[in-house]
C-alpha cells in the first residue's frame, strides 16, 4: 500500500462525501429518497468539463459552473415531482436520473455513450480536501440554521409543519436545489479526476451507492455522512484481494445493517467539538479514579 | 401495413413477458407497499436454474419449466424471510425495504457473477427457429409460445384471486393488512404466499426471457422495464399491470422499429416520469389522497 494508492482513495472518497453531503440534505434532513443522484452528478461533470475544456474557465470556476447547471436543472425537476408522495417521488428521480443519461448517451459533442476523453487532470487532493471541508462546514452551518429546521420539521411531520406557516414547498425545493448543487460539483470533480467522461458512469448504481452510504451513516446526521463516505469507500478497496466476492459481499452487509442497525452509523447523532472534549474528559476523570483507586497515588498527583 | 402487423406481433409477445415482471411486482406492492428491487434478480436466477435443469440436468422442456419456476418461488420466499421480514416485524419505513431490497439485488447478481460467471449463455433450441407465416406475417413459434404461455400464467392467477377462499384473502391483505388480521387471516402466510407467487410467475419470465434472448448476470436490469410498466399501469393494480406492460411492449417495439432503437429507452423513461407527473395513480390505479 503506498501513498498514491491511498491518496486516490482519499480523493474519491471526498468526491464520494460531496455528493453524499447533498443527499444527505435531501434525505437525511428534509426525509425526500432520491435514486436519481448520479443524474446531477452527470450534469455537473459535463457542464464543468465543458466549461473548462470548451470555455477555457479555470478549474475552480467550472466547477462552480457545473454545480449551478446541475442546481438549475433540478428547479423544473422540483417543481414536478415534489409534490408526489413517498415511493412516487423515488420513482420519478429514478425516472428523470435515468433520462439524464440516456440523452447524454445521444449528445454527440460530447461523445455521446462512447465517452469523452481528454479532460485534464485538475483533481488534487489538496483542492478536494479544501471543497470537502467548505462543504461540511457550509452544511453545518445550514442544517442548524432556521432553514434547517425547517427541513428537519418537514420530514418529521409535513401536515404539522405547513399548519405552523412553513412554506413546505419552498424548502423541500430549496433542499433539493442544495443538494443538486453539492452532487454537480462532485461530478465535476470526478469528471477531472479521471479525464473521461461517460454517461455509464452514472447509472442508477451509484444513485443507489449514495443512499446506501447515508443509510449507512445515519439519516440526519452530518457526520454520520462524512464518516459513512469515508468508510464506505475503503471498504471496497479493503476487499479488493476478495475480488469478484467483494460485491457479494457488500450487498449482504447492506441487508445486514438495514435488519441490524437501521439507524446507521451515527443515529441521528453528530460529533461535534464538545462532545469530543467531553469524552476525552470523561476519559481523563476515570483513568484518574481508575488510578487513584489502584495505586493510592491519586492525590500525589493532584 | 404487414410490417406494422408484424412490429405489434412482437411488441405482444414482449409485453407479455413484461406482463409477468409487472404482476409479480405490483402484487408486492399492493402487499406491502414497497418496490420490490430484488425481483430482477429473482427473475434472472429464474432463467439461470431453468438453463441448467435443461442442459445439465437433461430434463424434458416442460419439467425445466416447471422445476425453475419452483426454485424462483423458493428463492423469492427466502429473500422476504431474509431481507423483509426482520423489517416487517419492526414496522420499518418503506425506504429501508427499498434499500434491502437494492442489498439482495447487489447479492444475487454479483454472487452469479463470482459463482457462475459474468459470461453469457444461450438456451438450447427447444422449439424450431422457422417461423411461422401467415399471409406476409412471420411469426415466430417461440413468440406464439411466450404469449400463450403468459396468457394462462395471467388467468390462472386471476381465477386464484377471485375465485378462491386463499385469494379472497391475499385481497383482503392487500386492501387493509390490519383489519385483515383483526378477522383472522394469517397475514403472514398470505405475504409469504405472494411472494412465492411473484417468484413463480418470475421464473416463467426469466426462463422465456432467456430462451428468446440470452442468460447473464445483469439480466435483471431488464425489470426496470416492469417496473415502469407497472407504475404506467397503477403501482398494486394488475389489470394495470399487464395494460401497462402490452402498451409499453408495444410502444417500444413501434419505436424500435420506425424511429430508433437508441431512444427506445429514453421515450420510456419520459412516459414514467409523464405518468407520474399527470396521472401518478396510472392508467388503473384507485386515486387515493395519502393521508398525512
Amino acid at each position: 500500500m503506498n501513498w498514491f494508492y491511498i491518496k486516490g482513495i482519499l480523493m474519491l472518497a471526498g468526491m464520494n462525501l460531496m455528493a453524499v453531503l447533498g443527499l444527505s440534505l435531501l434525505t437525511g434532513f428534509t426525509g425526500l429518497f432520491s435514486f436519481g443522484h448520479a443524474g446531477f452528478m452527470a450534469l455537473g461533470a459535463y457542464a464543468a468539463a465543458w466549461a473548462g475544456v470548451r470555455m477555457g474557465l479555470p478549474f475552480l470556476v467550472a466547477l462552480l459552473v457545473g454545480g449551478l447547471f446541475a442546481g438549475l436543472v433540478s428547479l423544473p425537476i422540483g417543481r414536478l415531482t415534489l409534490n408526489l408522495k413517498g415511493d412516487y417521488f423515488c420513482i420519478a428521480t429514478l425516472g428523470f436520473g435515468e433520462a439524464i443519461r440516456l440523452i447524454l448517451d445521444n449528445v454527440q459533442t460530447f461523445g455521446g455513450a462512447r465517452g469523452w476523453p481528454g479532460i485534464p487532470i485538475r483533481t488534487e487532493l489538496w483542492n478536494v480536501a479544501l471543497i470537502c471541508v467548505a462543504a461540511t462546514l457550509f452544511m453545518v452551518r445550514l442544517v442548524n440554521s432556521r432553514h434547517g429546521r425547517n427541513m428537519i420539521a418537514v420530514r418529521e411531520e409535513e401536515l404539522a409543519a405547513k399548519t405552523v406557516g412553513i412554506d413546505t414547498f419552498k424548502y423541500k425545493m430549496l433542499s433539493l436545489f442544495v443538494s443538486a448543487v453539492y452532487a454537480g460539483i462532485a461530478g465535476g470533480m470526478m469528471g477531472y479526476y479521471t479525464g473521461f467522461l461517460q454517461p455509464k458512469m452514472f447509472g442508477m448504481a451509484r444513485s443507489t451507492e449514495l443512499t446506501i452510504i447515508v443509510i449507512f451513516g445515519g439519516i440526519g446526521s452530518v457526520s454520520g455522512s462524512v464518516l459513512g463516505s469515508v468508510l464506505l469507500t475503503a471498504l471496497p478497496e479493503i476487499l479488493r484481494t476478495f475480488a469478484i466476492w467483494r460485491l457479494v459481499v457488500y450487498g449482504a452487509a447492506v441487508i445486514f445493517i438495514m435488519i441490524s442497525r437501521p439507524e446507521g452509523l451515527m443515529g441521528g447523532r453528530e460529533i461535534t467539538l464538545e462532545a469530543i472534549r467531553r469524552l476525552v474528559r470523561g476519559r481523563r476523570a476515570e483513568a484518574e479514579a481508575g488510578a487513584g483507586a489502584g495505586t493510592g497515588v491519586g492525590e500525589v498527583r493532584r | 401495413m404487414a410490417q406494422f402487423l408484424q412490429q405489434m406481433i412482437n411488441g405482444l409477445s414482449i409485453g407479455s413477458v413484461y406482463a409477468l415482471m409487472a404482476v409479480g411486482y405490483s402484487l408486492v406492492y399492493s402487499i406491502m407497499s414497497f418496490s420490490n428491487f430484488a425481483h430482477g434478480g429473482v427473475i434472472m436466477l429464474g432463467s439461470y436454474f431453468g438453463f441448467y435443469l435443461l442442459t445439465l440436468a437433461h430434463w424434458a422442456f416442460p419439467a425445466a419449466f416447471v422445476g425453475a419456476a419452483l426454485c424462483s418461488a423458493g428463492l423469492a420466499v427466502i429473500v422476504e424471510r431474509v431481507a423483509y421480514r426482520p423489517l416487517r416485524l419492526r414496522n420499518a419505513p418503506f425506504l429501508y425495504f427499498i434499500i434491502s431490497a437494492m442489498g439482495a439485488s447487489i447479492f444475487l447478481e454479483n454472487f452469479v457473477v463470482a459463482t457462475i460467471g459474468p459470461t453469457f449463455r444461450t438456451y438450447p433450441t427447444v422449439l424450431p427457429r422457422a417461423p411461422i407465416e401467415i399471409g406476409s406475417v412471420y411469426i415466430g413459434r417461440l413468440d406464439i409460445m411466450i404469449f400463450i404461455i403468459s396468457a394462462v400464467c395471467l388467468a390462472l392467477l386471476v381465477y386464484f384471486l377471485d375465485r378462491t377462499k386463499v385469494g379472497k384473502a391475499v385481497q383482503a391483505t392487500a386492501h387493509n393488512a390490519r383489519a385483515a388480521k383483526l378477522m383472522g387471516i394469517n397475514t403472514d402466510l398470505v405475504i409469504t404466499l405472494v411472494f412465492a407467487i411473484g417468484g413463480l410467475l418470475a421464473g416463467v419470465a426469466g426462463v422465456m426471457f432467456g430462451m428468446k434472448y440470452t442468460v447473464y448476470p445483469q439480466m435483471g436490469g431488464i425489470t426496470i422495464k416492469s417496473f415502469i410498466a407497472a407504475v404506467f399501469g397503477g403501482l398494486g393494480s394488475l389489470p394495470g399491470a399487464v395494460i401497462g406492460s402490452l402498451i409499453l411492449g408495444i410502444m417500444e417495439t413501434l419505436i424500435s422499429g420506425y424511429f430508433s432503437s437508441q431512444f427506445r429507452d429514453l421515450i420510456s423513461f419520459t412516459l414514467l416520469i409523464a405518468v407520474l407527473v399527470f396521472r401518478p395513480m396510472g392508467l388503473m390505479g384507485k386515486a387515493t389522497e395519502e393521508k398525512a
